[in-house]
């Protein structure tokens, strides 16, 4: 699992001033971090369409944040990804946290959100990287880079 | 009142603050102001007007960023009143309540006329909030509601229009962000 303090350095490095955010169990370990330092400003919402929101004005106004919420939000928040990313055309970057991913790999189906989510970002046409479980804070900065070198909107996604 | 005469006295009173309109005042205020710092949020995902506001006004502190919001559009996003407490900036949430999605031709609004949402932006933790019923009043107070700190949430009692065509942009997204910005001296 990726540490708070190694999150933050990645997004500081990468000019990320911004996270709005609703943490999932995973994601939310970096909450300490990620509050710790006034480079990068912790924004907590009530739901993930609106955190989508908040982010496309942050990017109209001339800021790099970055969206980190679980799978289930990203369901709910299709019609906010839908506009700003396609509408406003703006480059956003999602950390979306993918809820029993790992146990659906095992062959435990019990929870029927990892069936989705990738589906629901395929259908959104939005690119997305797989967090791997060997070089996570890699793969985390590969994905920023690419991010910043295209000025696309992608995913980065966390098995759990 | 109506949209168009409450829409007359914001634009006499909003200075240089960015006016972001949404759904059925996106086809008024573009008669009443066609400035790079007026940013018709159409096409939109609709309740999300609130959220880009507030992002927007964190993005610019001290420029001011009001957002001419339905109350449609507000009730789908109501915790946004939440999120626009917990961090404070210039943005001015002024609430259309007409207790119809006039932009689908003027269903009415489940609760109608039985929301209190000047109260709904005060129990969010909102400090400044208004709400005026007649357009007297409305010109009255406006200077005081726009040019104190924000963030402010004014209520606006709105006579509902029946049969209204959904509005269309002045002008293409991509055109007006690209105004925006340059208004906003972004790069």
């Amino acid at each position: 699992m990726l540490e708070g303090r190694d999150v933050l350095a990645v997004l500081k490095a990468h000019g990320v001033n911004h996270v709005v955010w609703l943490p999932d169990s995973h994601i939310g370990c970096w909450d300490e971090a990620l509050r710790s330092d006034p480079a990068v400003r912790l924004i907590r919402v009530a739901r993930e369409g609106e955190a989508i929101g908040v982010a496309g004005g942050l990017m109209l106004g001339g800021k790099r944040p970055v969206v980190m919420i679980q799978c289930t939000g990203l369901f709910e928040a299709g019609d906010a990804l839908r506009n700003v990313v396609y509408d406003l055309k703006l480059p956003l970057f999602l950390v979306v946290g993918i809820r029993s991913w790992l146990d659906l790999q095992a062959g435990k189906a019990w929870d029927s959100a990892p069936r989705f989510a990738l589906r629901i970002l395929d259908a959104w046409q939005m690119p997305y990287t797989m967090m791997s479980e060997t070089r996570p804070l890699d793969d985390f900065s590969e994905a920023l880079d690419r991010w910043l070198a295209t000025g696309q909107a992608c995913a980065l996604l966390i098995p759990e | 009142m109506e949209l168009g005469e409450a829409l007359e006295v914001l634009a006499r009173h909003r200075g240089d603050k960015v006016v972001i309109t949404t759904m059925a005042s996106v086809a008024v205020w573009p008669t009443l102001s066609d400035t790079p710092l007026d940013f018709n949020y159409i096409p939109s995902s609709m309740g999300q007007g609130s959220a880009l506001g507030l992002g927007l006004a964190l993005a610019v502190p001290g420029r001011g960023v009001i957002v001419v919001n339905g109350d449609g559009s507000m009730l789908m996003n109501l915790g946004s009143l939440v999120t626009i407490a917990a961090y404070p900036a210039d943005l001015y949430l002024l609430i259309i309540q007409n207790d119809l999605y006039e932009v689908t031709g003027g269903q009415p609004l489940v609760g109608a006329g039985q929301v209190d949402y000047a109260g709904l932006a005060r129990a969010a933790g909102i400090r400044r909030v208004y709400a005026f019923d007649s357009l007297g009043d409305w010109s009255q107070q406006a200077a005081e509601v726009l040019n104190g700190p924000g963030p402010v949430a004014c209520c606006l009692k709105i006579v509902g229009r029946r049969g209204q065509k959904t509005p269309k942009p002045p002008r293409p997204m991509q055109e007006q962000i690209a105004r925006l910005r340059a208004g906003l001296g972004i790069a």
